[in-house]
């Protein structure tokens, strides 16, 4: 009961990003989908998290629950003017790509065979809706923030794909996204604040110099 | 502790060293030191031949000996280039202090080095999914070294791209968790590459499949395979020439190792023609789209930057059509063109201080030496006989026919043209002609200028006349290692 309520609630999250339009709402929302995730990976595995791997999903969980949307909201703070999302693909387009990609990964989830050990294929759906809602966040939007916002969702979406599919060897997992976050964020906020005072604004449709013909 | 851990601990000492060391002339000694020991250690692993333990986490396979001694071989080159450059560099950026730019530089160099062994070394595919990662990250820094608007822009698309793209290679990796998870028996199998390819009777075909696939344009966006190359004419020509040719000749090779080890396991599961058609596809086009832009394009490390693109391109055909001695032999000969090139197109930047083929005339009279290399570098990049390219390019082809895909001869014939017609209509023409008249003052020459791209275009002819035994022996099981799967 309580896994198929934190799936709904990241499924209607991923769907709320799409549809956002202010980027301080947006980080709320990755963060509490992180969050959402974590819990659901904690009660989908067959048995309770040993020390050590139980150390890793608090060190992930402070990260994509706290400590990014700080370092996130700081550099909304002292980069950027306008809060608004700036979308390159509109909020309505953006909601029914979302609508076709949960359509889309039920067909396909409801297709693959599935390893025994009790995975509902509408959690695989949802876990591919949210990563190609990633992928609408980094292709649609013009900030750099959202971009980066956008890798965290694709990133989201992964981690419950991991848990969902692969709940047998979460260590291996949890360091993997660990590792990706270093670069997801960390990189992409010191890079945030170069583009910013080399340009004096972090479009990237404006980063545009470097191309063929 | 043996040689494997010493490869691994010897670049990551360096780099942490270089990064805190004040004295800038004590940094560079310790980066090229750290080179040539590196590249030591690599000649010591490569006469001492593979061994690799199937419980082992690193190890060392035919495959990962012959990754690493072009990794290693095109560094060692490399790192002296980044001194001469970083020594051009002084009055532009500050190198004094901690911490300066310049300590992060060369401590990001050797850390890429570290990255770039990890990933050929390692024997487990989340821990090579790790290291690519690693590449990743210690790279940034080296594109984005003049924090100049336009390295900015390569960077950030560098890391979002790239950041992507290990995403889908992550998602690769859970696929193959779940193959794994239908057989009860393989319940705490530990995911290294023997291992899988011991039970790949019992995996799950379907999901190797998928893994196959996300591995493919996972590492395939980092490999520069079309349509996922788009961050690779931009980070190419906007590093410094040096870690541009570390970037085409070392790291690319890197993430393609991951796809042939995606692909052997594919074979294993009986499941080859699904990623020959793949792969064939994907060669293809970068093939075809490399020559198009080549054809049109007006800055010269753009263009070498494509060029790497077609030869990423040969190597998935290559993996395609089972021509394995060919491809390993051709991952060799690319590294070493495409490293000279690289470098001389350093020495004519520093010379001309333009990326522009218009603006660059007359290098056989400013620079003599440079201009012969220049040219030079262009037959042998473009597979004229007696450079090396030609003979594994010819090694490729055969086995496209022998396998009778005679449309994919007919487009890589194609596709080849178009890059030499491309090329030839760009390259010479910078050697030829009267230099420009405003061109700037002339910075002083140094021999290791030429003598590096010269180095490496020796070997070049020198595989193209006559393959030494030891190296015939290395790629020869590194071939048959993928076609024993």
């Amino acid at each position: 009961m309580i896994t198929q309520l934190l799936t709904a609630a990241i499924l209607l999250l991923t769907l709320q990003m799409l549809g956002s339009a202010r980027l301080g709402r947006l980080i709320h929302a990755v963060a509490l989908q992180a969050g959402a995730m974590i819990l659901l990976g904690l009660f989908s595995v067959p048995e309770w998290p040993n020390w050590h791997e139980g150390l890793l999903i608090a060190v992930t969980a402070g990260l994509k629950c706290a400590v990014f949307p700080f370092l996130l909201f700081r550099a909304l703070r002292e980069t950027v003017v306008h809060r608004e999302v700036e979308p390159l693909i509109g909020y309505a387009r953006s909601l029914f790509i979302g609508l076709i990609l949960l359509g889309s990964g039920l067909w396909v989830a409801n297709r693959l065979p599935l390893p025994p050990g009790g995975i509902e294929p509408f959690q695989l759906a949802i876990a591919l809706t949210t990563m190609g809602a990633g992928f609408v966040l980094i292709v649609g939007r013009v900030k750099a923030i959202t971009q980066t916002i956008g890798y965290l969702v694709l990133e989201n979406g992964i981690g419950m794909l991991g848990f969902a599919l692969a709940a047998g060897s979460p260590l291996f997992i949890e360091l993997g996204v660990l590792l990706d976050i270093f670069v997801g964020v960390f990189v992409m906020g010191i890079m945030m604040l170069d583009i910013n005072r080399e340009f004096d604004h972090m479009d990237t449709d404006k980063l545009s110099e470097l191309r063929d013909v | 502790m043996n040689s494997e851990h010493l490869l691994l601990i010897e670049p990551l000492l360096g780099g942490l060293l270089c990064g805190f060391l004040p004295k800038v002339r004590l940094r560079r000694m310790v980066l090229v030191l750290f080179a040539l020991g590196h590249f030591a250690l690599t000649l010591v692993c490569v006469a001492k031949g593979s061994d690799a333990h199937p419980g082992n986490l690193i190890g060392l396979d035919a495959l990962s000996l012959l990754f690493l001694l072009i990794v290693s071989g095109l560094f060692l080159p490399a790192s002296i280039a980044t001194v001469r450059y970083l020594s051009q560099q002084e009055e532009k950026v500050s190198s004094r202090t901690l911490f300066s730019r310049e300590s992060i530089f060369t401590g990001s160099l050797l850390l890429f080095l570290f990255a770039m062994t990890l990933a050929i070394l390692s024997r487990h595919i989340g821990l090579f999914w790790m290291a690519v990662e690693g590449t990743t990250l210690a790279s940034a820094p080296l594109i984005c070294y003049h924090r100049s608007p336009q390295t900015l822009e390569a960077a950030w698309k560098y890391l979002l791209i790239c950041s992507v793209g290990i995403a889908m290679a992550l998602v690769g990796n859970i696929a193959l968790m779940v193959a794994a998870a239908f057989d009860p028996a393989l319940e705490g199998l530990s995911l290294g590459f023997t291992n899988l390819l011991q039970h790949a009777g019992q995996l799950q075909p379907v999901w190797v499949k998928i893994s196959f696939v996300f591995f493919l344009v996972g590492y395939g966006t980092k490999m520069g395979l079309v349509p996922m190359h788009t961050w690779l004419p931009d980070a190419h020509s906007e590093a410094p020439s040096p870690v541009s040719a570390l970037l085409s000749g070392a790291l690319l090779n890197c993430a393609f190792l991951g796809i042939i080890r995606g692909n052997m396991l594919l074979g294993a599961v009986g499941q080859e023609r699904f990623g020959q058609e793949l792969l064939l596809f994907f060669g293809l086009s970068s093939m075809l789209v490399a020559g198009m832009f080549i054809i049109r394009q007006t800055g010269y490390k753009r263009m070498l930057a494509y060029s790497s693109v077609e030869h990423m391109g040969i190597l998935a055909v290559a993996l395609a059509c089972g021509a394995s001695f060919g491809g390993m032999y051709h991952a060799l000969n690319h590294s070493l063109a495409k490293g000279a090139l690289f470098l001389t197109a350093g020495v004519i930047l520093s010379r001309y201080r333009t990326k522009n083929i218009d603006e660059v005339t007359g290098i056989l009279k400013t620079r003599p030496i440079i201009g012969t290399l220049w040219i030079l570098g262009f037959l042998a990049i473009c597979g004229v006989p007696p450079f090396s390219v030609f003979g594994s390019e010819f090694m490729i082809m055969t086995g496209l026919a022998t396998s009778g895909n005679w449309v994919a001869l007919g487009l890589m014939l194609l596709a080849l043209g178009l890059v030499f017609v491309g090329m030839a209509a760009l390259m010479p023409r910078m050697a030829y002609g009267t230099p420009p008249a405003t061109l700037p003052e002339a910075a002083p020459a140094k021999p290791v200028d030429w003598i590096l791209p010269a180095l490496l275009l020796g070997m070049s002819l020198l595989l193209g006349l006559w393959i030494p035994e030891p190296i015939h022996h290395l790629i020869q099981s590194a071939a048959l290692q993928i076609g024993n799967g």
